[in-house]
């Protein structure tokens, strides 16, 4: 039987229809796919049968104002393919999250956010209109100011209330094709808060790495990074050198990522930034998608797959929940080698859209039989902060923990039954989360 | 350098075109339906300001007579031809082939006949200007005969054999002739196809492809694995081919 499967490589049965024309595509379709970058089962079917209507073919601009900035595109356009061109002429996505691999029409859905979320929000806040395939094969426009429910609830929907078909959105100008960085080794988790805080208020970029293995006082020690574009004065004439992809050759076997190897990565790594502070020019791409120079790369965690814990815990919880929360990470076992910690800004439009006014902490995990009690803990926890989870990446989270989690789910549900009341639109997520049948 | 490309709305062709647009090479589009070509030439003006000149014209692989005037049309749009690239071409599993004697008929004729005459008319238009490029997308397929694309297979090996014999004799008068052999692409054309290992995607076909024209080789495979699937592929002994499914 064949299967689909998100970029944590756990399956679900099923098969994707791909076709240039997206309004061919999606009539009588389930579910819209388009890289599958997803982390776990978003871009999954709910039942075998349905149609997966696979976007990634239809890659076309339908218009671009170099005036404005303001570009029209199907939903399947890739990042990679817009900032290919649109970087050597000085244009750049507003928001662009860790990876290039994604559709706009998938960028809208997940409502993706990046490293400069505290000052220029999400993607949804910078789109204009969309164009979207109803349930019932009618296919509509929909701006802020027209069908506005539909429209933001589209923004993070996770592709439940209707197929993207094109995306209206605004670019921006940069001023050069560097990036000005600074990268600094802090020592624990409330040196780093500290710091992340106070990254935000001068850098419009910020994220950090921590390890989140190591326990006792430097629990939660880690690399911070900040950044912006760096100006024309001071960037180099010549625009950064592209390298080479690399490709993980074959999946690794399942002992790899264990608590010891992590352990040690996690270690060299952090001793690999020698010096306590660098601030340097860099290229943009490994920048913005430092993972993405090392392709398929979740073949790492071998054929069992792997799972991403992505969370935010409220400013309102303050510091001590996201100690708190460290802790309970490292006492769980949670051991990973991609911890990654953020601050957001305030939340955005989007009817279920993730980010929210707090501390962002994303973690990779394979997939044990622990999983589910790791999550389960994380998410007893997060609950008690006012906290929430990002659909996009999770997989293990339960239907009741979600609700107490997100007091935003029945308005969603409200949209649900106005635009697809029979809910012909659905995911092995929303099968699992919100009850559809499969 | 001013490009026509045939086939450029979709697939391989449409990451060629979208790909030559970005580097700033004006494109002329060929195709057989008008506003699958509209809305392409849409997309190729966005992504460069000198596109605003790019421009299309209607033609089927299927209708010999819509080639010259295509050509001619493409001619006047750019004033004057630097490549002509061809990525056009049917597509069937064998199975459909094998129980449709009228689909035999005209895959072969499109892929065959039809594909090398729209070649003669390039290669003259270009010859005529001193030479320039004649990119053609043949298929690994036509290397060996092989059980699933006998007919197919069949058709893009008359196709390779052409292109050679092409470069053979034109190259010393500045025509390159380059015959590309794609594996497995995942494009509408092969949807509903199980990928095999080393499948490849149309952007990186496409950038392996034009650096093959600016290198001015006669013949790539792309992606470059294929190479050495199809080494050993065109070695294996007659009693070993008639034994796999492959």
């Amino acid at each position: 039987m064949s299967t689909l499967a998100g970029w944590g490589r756990l399956p679900e049965p099923g098969t994707e229809v791909l076709d240039e024309d997206l309004e061919r595509l999606t009539e009588d379709a389930a579910l819209s796919r388009g890289l599958g970058r997803s982390y776990g089962d978003s871009s999954l079917p709910a039942s075998a049968t349905d149609k997966v209507a696979a976007t990634r073919l239809a890659s076309r601009i339908i218009s671009f104002d170099p005036a404005t900035g303001v570009m029209r595109a199907e939903a399947g356009l890739s990042l990679v393919n817009l900032v290919r061109w649109m970087l050597p002429r000085g244009w750049f996505p507003p928001v662009v999250p860790g990876t290039k691999y994604v559709t706009l029409g998938g960028m809208v859905a997940s409502d993706i956010h990046g490293k400069n979320h505290h000052v220029e929000g999400c993607f949804g806040a910078h789109v204009r209109a969309l164009r979207v395939r109803l349930a019932d094969n009618t296919i509509v426009e929909c701006t802020p100011a027209q069908h506005a429910d539909l429209f933001y609830g589209c923004i993070g929907g996770m592709g439940l209330l209707g197929h993207i078909l094109e995306v209206e959105f605004v670019l921006h100008r940069i001023p050069s094709q560097w990036i000005r960085m600074e990268r600094e080794r802090v020592h624990d988790i409330d040196a780093f808060l500290a710091s992340l805080t106070r990254a935000a208020g001068t850098w419009p970029m910020t994220m950090g790495w921590i390890d989140c293995v190591h326990r006792g006082a430097s629990m939660g020690r880690g690399v911070l990074m900040a950044g912006r574009w760096a100006t024309a004065a001071e960037a180099p004439q010549t625009p950064p050198r592209a390298k080479a992809d690399k490709v993980v050759p074959v999946e690794f076997p399942n002992w790899a990522v264990n608590p010891l190897t992590v352990g040690l990565f996690n270690t060299a790594y952090y001793w690999s930034h020698l010096r306590r502070v660098v601030s340097k020019l860099v290229s943009p791409e490994p920048f913005f998608f430092p993972l993405d120079s090392l392709l398929e790369w979740n073949k790492g965690y071998g054929s069992r797959g792997f799972t991403q814990y992505q969370c935010v815990v409220p400013r309102a919880a303050g510091a001590p929940a996201v100690r708190e929360f460290m802790d309970r990470l490292t006492k769980l076992g949670g051991a990973s080698p991609l911890c990654v910690i953020k601050d957001c800004g305030p939340e955005g439009k989007g009817t279920l859209s993730f980010p929210l006014e707090g501390t962002s902490i994303a973690v990779d995990m394979p997939v044990t039989p622990d999983t589910q009690r790791i999550v389960d803990g994380l998410n007893e926890f997060l609950i008690s902060t006012g906290g929430r989870i990002y659909l996009t990446k999770d997989r293990f989270t339960r239907p009741d923990h979600f609700r107490a989690m997100e007091p935003r789910l029945p308005a969603f549900e409200a949209l649900r039954e106005k635009w697809d009341p029979a809910r012909r639109l659905r995911s092995a997520q929303s099968r699992r989360l919100f009850g559809d049948k499969s | 350098m001013k490009v026509v490309v045939f086939g450029g709305t979709a697939g391989i062709g449409r990451a060629v075109a979208q790909q030559l647009a970005e580097r700033g090479d004006v494109v002329c589009l060929l195709g057989r339906d008008a506003l699958a070509l509209t809305k392409s030439v849409a997309d190729l003006t966005a992504r460069h300001p000198s596109q605003a000149s790019a421009s299309m014209a209607v033609c089927d692989l299927e209708k010999p007579e819509t080639f010259a005037p295509a050509l001619d049309a493409a001619d006047a749009a750019l004033g004057g031809l630097d490549a002509v690239i061809v990525t056009a071409a049917m597509f069937a599993t064998q199975d459909a082939l094998e129980s449709d004697v009228e689909l035999t008929r005209r895959l072969t004729t499109a892929n065959y006949a039809n594909t090398v005459t729209f070649c003669e008319h390039a290669r003259k238009r270009l010859l005529a200007r001193g030479g320039g490029w004649l990119t053609v997308v043949s298929s690994v397929a036509g290397d060996r005969g092989r059980k699933p694309v006998a007919i197919y297979g069949s058709s893009k090996a008359g196709l390779s054999t052409y292109l050679e014999a092409l470069d053979h004799k034109f190259r010393e008068k500045g025509l390159w002739v380059l015959c590309v052999k794609p594996g497995f692409v995942k494009t509408g054309m092969t949807a509903g196809l199980k990928p095999p290992p080393f499948a490849g995607e149309a952007d990186q076909v496409a950038r392996d492809i034009l650096r093959a024209m600016d290198r001015k080789k006669p013949l790539i495979y792309t992606p470059a694995i294929w190479a050495l699937v199809m080494l050993i592929i065109r070695n294996l002994p007659r009693a070993v081919m008639r034994k796999i499914g492959f």
